[in-house]
């Protein structure tokens, strides 16, 4: 009966010792998962920013999509924003909107009225896909394809039309009845302005724009044109090309382009003729990019070169040659600058089509399309198809995928030549209000002002940091030491935003009325502490005994006091005699620096006293954690403890105080609130103490939330993100690093 | 004398001075910081003295003013000359004063900076008045009487006006609770009706539903309309010291008060009202005036649901680290590289938590489960639960820290007496290590909090906002409302220092919402301080 007890007992007792086993695993299994999971979501910050990052580095895809099949003499190709209408124009002025295959025709007729000839090739204006035809009889006529989209049950459906800027008759040019050979137009919804070269060479301007006057309900304003005579050439131009403003003019004859100024409507000027290309290569083709600002020239020798008026230092601008892409190896036949971005797409005699940006510097792709000998390159609006034609009657569409052409190592961090700009030059600007915007997304200048940040936070809190380290390890009353270490560490909790708005607010205001008090305390300060450890072993020996040694402090903070405010009050009545009262003027007129009032000795001051306490408590720990035997030995062998300290003890520390800077410099780059609400914020680059700056960190607050998703500037900004990360994690990683072997050797001490 | 500079160097004694001097300065700026908030923080709400002043300027014209002095400031004697002012003989500087003298909408400008020699004639008159108004700022000056429904009351109107502001008070309280507790029930509803409509086609129950909210949302709009109608029957006739009379609507008064004719008791229970009206009312004025209520609310429920989701993770994967992990470098990699994210600048999780939780969680969970409701967001847009996972991120480090530490403090002897008794693994660290490393996490979590009720940048990428329209816990289902935008103390004090339209008017109330922070994260610290060195003192005996 024992036996059976016992068994029963035993039983129990494994059956409940199984179920603990069970616990136990999942306990431990719990914990695994867990623990996994939480360290796996910390590395999965690092490993989101990259993923978000890298499409901006990624080169463009081109697949071929459909052999499509045009009318005969396609002069001309656009589409409609989503790219699935085709619109061609035909050498004889017969136009065809078509599906995205192209076989059947939507709508087709002629731009030109019956009888008229078209005498010239077809004058175009990318970003509005307006075209210009010159006719006989020295006419030209202008027209402009409109979509209108509508939903019939649910179903987009797309209607093609034609507009006419100046009306559906042809507009007489010239009166003397040469057939244009020649034709450009520039059109807004204000005016239009067409030049025309006669079959003679004679090259006319006409601006046509809505006349004043009574506007009647259904009735379009009278226009109202001007025309002058520009030139007489020697021979028919090349190409007419007008810029989007209307106010320039360019004539390609041969490898020469005359650059004119037509801004007064009665007085062309010619600016300059500039030679495009050595004399032993021939321009190929001249386009606009976007914008109509820079012009790209492709030459026999399949290179491609960007121009654009750049201002001299006389104030004249000249046209000058930006920077040239090379990655095609035959005569460029056709180049396609995209409508709304800076960057374009051009193809070779041999087939090979390139895709380019111009701010960025870059070649996205080159890529064989089989179209050899092209005679049409159009991309849709969203420069997401290629459509390309060729002479022998072979026409592709291809997809392009090519989310960010805007970004480059070099347009990140180089200068970079940017439109209307006189010289290469570093610029953040991510957005305007202008549709013609080039985007400027240089992270050197935030890069400048995050390190000027950190330096000057650095500089002011370095020297504070571990010369009061010093102090508060070794020279200290150990009473006076449990609670000043506490108090200087504590602030090391206090919200940035507060600093932030007290130096913007409060400290940035004083500073610009007591300028010199500032620099004077700086000075005075160290010299007052000094005179008083001059004086203090002549004092007698009862005062001297009130202040033992290890609480000089007490007597120094009074000191300090006295001395920062006698700085202030002297301030202003020296900045009376010596300034004019004024010392932020007197700089910028007398030295020509310009002072703002939210600069970098405020964000010196407010973001070094952020980071003191890191960099204190840290430098404390390694000074106060040098073993004894060492202090002890050095002071037995009659060094004095300044001595001791100096050669002994800091030469111990000194890897963690290079740790401690290490995080500091950690938490001074990375610092927001402080940097974003004690300066102007400006992205300029200027190392001067008076000048504010913009600092990657702030610019993402900033501009973070504004930013559209998944867009080139969203990227930019996690990419500023991933550098701060980076950047801070190896600072920190190396202080951790030097503070581990630090504390192995002093256990090994 | 040369002799003994070199051997006052010699001993070193210049260099520990100055080392000393430091530390001096460290601890003159810490306090110095602090007494300066806690200054301008708290003196906010004292009932400043109103000043009268003549103020003659050098153009010969005089003007009465009347207002608070906010400020003393010297100024180059040359910058007041430049700027046209009157500057005595052989000064070389020149004092000058701001005064608050309000009256925004009669005046233009509420603050007047008056240099002091063209000021004559100072007195604090008895009966001037402060009228806190609901919009446009204080007004200063004098009441000549109080009128009911167009006609004055008679009597002093001290006496008249005391049971009038209560009666508007009252009035204001009821519009107040109608308009957000009732009619926001009613829209609330019809929201819901409306989505339930959109999804599963319009029926003739929801239509009844419908026309009955309705009919009681017309009902509480009458309701609404006639309360307006009687908070507007009273108004007071007031002066400026320039003599401008204008009548002010009852409906727009706050308080009224004559601050040169108060003793210290009634000075003492109006700085206890203002206080009070500081931490339990909504602001007003583009948060210029009125209380933080809602940012305090909003900082608390952050920072609460953030601790929620930030304890247990942490203290999970402080225990994997320390006790279940395989020792060796990699174990050691990832306790640097969590160290390390410590480190990192909260503006990177920021940008983590827009992308990755607002955009691809966020954008995720609206699609599958709101879909209705599309394209307006739910949950694909800043809100706070985002933010709290987001700062949850941020503190996780600060947590398995210290929870680390702890267990690091735990004498071995602890746990191999447990073991030895027979207890599993899970039993030693449930029943002993983990209930003895409690004060550990404690100072983690503490320390986590403090560090998210003081962070501002990343919240002003996932859902921080200068004015929420409601509080994110109310009285309509699902009650705790996850999804909404949120107000922040941090935030709050950016916003009404640096982005509001009237910054001097802004500054007092910044001051003491500075203060009010630094006091909730200070007390924070020291707790979290107290809490290890008690922690350290208890294990330190154990290990002896």
């Amino acid at each position: 009966m024992s036996d059976a007890l016992l068994s029963e007992v035993t039983k129990a007792e494994l059956a409940h010792r199984g179920w603990r086993t069970v616990k136990d695993r999942a306990f431990g299994l719990t914990m695994g998962v867990g623990g996994v999971t939480v360290i796996v979501a910390l590395v999965t910050i690092f490993f989101y920013l990259l993923w978000v990052v890298l499409p901006l580095f990624r080169s463009a895809v081109l697949t071929p999509a459909a052999d499509i099949v045009l009318p005969a003499d396609v002069v001309h190709l656009s589409t409609n924003e989503h790219g699935d209408v085709v619109f061609t124009v035909s050498a004889d002025g017969g136009y065809r909107f078509a599906g995205r295959e192209a076989t059947q025709a939507l709508a087709e007729g002629s731009l030109v009225p019956a009888g008229a000839r078209v005498a010239s090739g077809v004058g175009d204006f990318r970003s509005l896909g307006v075209v210009a035809l010159g006719l006989d009889g020295g006419r030209a006529v202008i027209a402009k394809p409109v979509y209108r989209v509508s939903f019939p049950n649910n179903v987009r459906t797309v209607h093609p039309a034609l507009a006419w800027p100046v009306g559906e008759a042809p507009i007489a040019v010239t009166a003397r009845g040469a057939a244009l050979a020649r034709v450009a137009v520039t059109t807004t919804d204000e005016r239009t302005t067409i030049a025309a070269a006669d079959t003679d060479g004679r090259l006319r301007v006409v601006h046509v724009a809505p006349g004043e006057g009574l506007l009647l309900d259904d009735e379009a304003p009278p226009l109202e044109t001007t025309s002058v005579e520009v030139a007489q050439l020697p021979a028919v131009p090349d190409e007419l090309l007008i810029d989007s403003e209307q106010h320039e003019l360019y004539v390609l004859a041969g490898r020469e382009i005359g650059y004119w100024n037509i801004r007064d409507k009665e007085k062309p000027k010619l600016v300059e003729t500039v030679q495009l290309v050595p004399p032993d290569v021939d321009v190929t083709d001249v386009r606009f990019l976007a914008g109509g600002h820079s012009l790209l020239v492709g030459d026999s020798r399949g290179r491609i070169t960007q121009w654009f008026p750049v201002r001299d230092d006389a104030n004249n601008f000249r046209l000058t040659r930006i920077r040239e892409f090379t990655a095609l190896t035959k005569p460029v036949r056709e180049i396609a600058p995209e409508w709304s971005r800076k960057g374009f797409v051009a193809i070779d005699a041999a087939g090979v089509l390139g895709v380019f940006h111009t701010t960025a510097e870059r070649t996205l792709l080159t890529a064989a399309t089989g179209v050899t000998e092209a005679t049409v390159l159009a991309l849709s609006p969203r420069a997401d198809a290629v459509f390309a034609a060729g002479a022998a009657g072979v026409a592709k569409r291809f997809d392009l995928v090519n989310e960010h052409p805007e970004v480059s190592w070099r347009s990140l961090w180089g200068k970079v030549w940017y439109e209307g700009r006189s010289a290469p030059q570093f610029i953040w600007q991510s957005s305007s209000a202008s549709s013609d915007f080039e985007p400027k997304f240089s992270l050197t200048p935030l890069a400048f002002g995050t390190i000027k940040a950190a330096f000057y936070a650095l500089f002011f809190a370095v020297p504070l940091a571990i010369l009061g380290a010093i102090y508060t390890a070794y020279f200290m009353h150990p009473t006076l030491r449990a609670v000043v270490k506490p108090s200087i560490e504590i602030m090391a909790a206090l919200p940035t935003v507060i600093l932030g708005f007290l130096a913007g607010l409060w400290l940035a205001p004083i500073i610009e009325s007591h300028l010199i008090g500032v620099f004077l305390a700086m000075l005075l300060m160290p010299l007052s502490v000094g005179a008083a450890s001059f004086v203090w072993p002549a004092l007698p020996a009862g005062v001297r005994r009130a202040v033992p040694a290890g609480r000089e402090i007490l007597l120094i903070v009074p000191l300090l006091i006295a001395a920062l405010a006698l700085a202030l009050a002297v301030s202003q009545p020296l900045e009376e005699l010596f300034f004019d009262g004024n010392l932020p003027r007197w700089l910028s007129t007398e030295l020509g620096m310009s002072y703002d009032q939210r600069n970098s000795l405020v964000v010196g001051i407010a973001m070094g006293f952020a980071v003191i306490p890191n960099i204190f408590s840290i430098s404390e720990d390694a000074i106060f954690a040098v073993p004894r035997q060492l202090t002890t030995g050095s002071l037995a062998l009659g060094a004095t403890p300044w001595q001791t300290m100096a050669r002994v003890v800091l030469l111990t520390a000194s890897p963690g105080i290079f740790s401690a800077v290490m995080i500091g410099l950690g938490r001074a780059v990375g610092e927001t609130m402080i940097v974003l609400m004690s300066t102007g914020n400006t992205p300029v680059m200027d190392p001067s103490i008076f000048q504010g700056f913009r600092a990657l960190s702030a610019n993402i607050a900033v501009e973070m939330p504004e930013s559209e998703v998944d867009s080139t500037h969203y990227r930019v900004l996690f990419l500023a993100a991933l550098v701060l990360f980076l950047v801070t994690f190896l600072f920190n990683t190396v202080a951790e690093i030097v503070r581990q072997r630090l504390r192995r050797r002093y256990g090994n001490l | 004398m040369k002799a003994s500079f070199r051997h006052w160097l010699g001993t070193g004694s210049p260099w520990v001075w100055l080392t000393a001097g430091a530390v001096g300065l460290s601890l003159v700026m810490v306090f110095g910081l602090l007494i300066l908030i806690a200054a301008n923080g708290l003196a906010h709400f004292w009932p400043a003295a109103v000043v009268q002043f003549e103020h003659r300027a050098p153009d010969g014209t005089s003007e009465q003013v009347l207002g608070e002095i906010v400020e003393h400031e010297t100024v180059p004697a040359s910058r007041v000359r430049a700027a046209g002012g009157l500057v005595p003989d052989g000064a070389t500087t020149v004092e000058r004063v701001l005064l608050k003298v309000g009256n925004r909408d009669i005046g233009g400008t509420d603050f007047r900076w008056l240099p002091r020699p063209e000021l004559y004639d100072e007195r604090t008159p008895a009966d001037a008045v402060v009228i806190e108004r609901s919009e446009w700022g204080n007004l200063y000056g004098f009441v000549r009487e109080v009128r009911e429904g167009g006609t004055a009351v008679p009597g002093a109107w001290r006496a008249a006006l005391a049971p009038r502001l209560a009666r508007r008070n009252a009035l204001h309280d009821a519009i107040e609770r109608l308009q957000v507790d009732e009619i926001g029930a009613v829209n609330h509803e019809l929201e819901r009706l409306r989505l339930q409509a959109r999804r599963d086609g319009a029926n003739e129950a929801t239509a009844a539903e419908k026309q009955r909210l309705d009919e009681r949302y017309a009902a509480l709009m009458d309701e609404l309309a006639k309360r307006h109608a009687e908070i507007g029957r009273d108004t007071l006739l007031f002066v400026t010291a320039a003599g401008d009379e204008r009548e002010i609507p009852l409906a727009r008064i706050v308080r009224v008060y004559t601050p040169n004719a108060m003793n210290v008791g009634e000075k003492i229970a109006h700085y206890g009202a203002k206080l009070w009206e500081f931490v339990a009312d909504e602001p007003r004025e583009a948060n210029t005036e009125g209380g933080v209520f809602p940012a305090i609310f909003g900082t608390v429920l952050l920072v609460i649901i953030m601790s929620i989701v930030v304890t247990p993770f942490g203290v999970i994967a402080a225990v994997y680290l320390r006790e279940y992990a395989r020792p060796g470098p990699v174990t050691s990699a990832i306790r640097i590289a969590v160290n390390n994210l410590a480190g990192v600048p909260s503006v990177v999780y920021g940008v983590f938590g827009f992308g990755f939780f607002v955009y691809f969680v966020g954008g995720s969970i609206d699609r599958a489960f709101f879909a209705d409701k599309l394209p307006s967001p739910t949950f694909g847009t800043p809100g706070l639960l985002w933010s709290s996972l987001t700062l949850a991120l941020l503190t996780v480090p600060v947590v398995i820290v210290a929870t680390e530490e702890g267990l690091t403090r735990i004498p071995r002897a602890i746990r191999e007496g447990s073991l030895a008794l027979g207890a599993t693994k899970a039993e030693t660290l449930w029943r002993t290590v983990l209930p003895m490393a409690t004060p550990a996490m404690m100072t983690g979590l503490i320390l986590a909090v403090a560090r998210a009720a003081g962070e501002v940048a990343p919240l002003m990428m996932v859902g921080v906002v200068k004015l929420a329209p409601a509080l994110p816990l109310d009285g309509n289902f699902p009650y705790l409302h996850l999804d909404r935008k949120f107000m922040h103390l941090g935030f709050h004090i950016y916003d009404v220092g640096f982005q509001s339209p009237n910054v001097e008017a802004a500054r007092p109330l910044v001051y003491s919402t500075a203060l009010l922070l630094v006091v909730i994260i200070m007390s924070l610290n020291l707790a979290a301080i107290r809490i290890r060195n008690r922690l350290r003192e208890k294990y330190n005996g154990a290990e002896t």
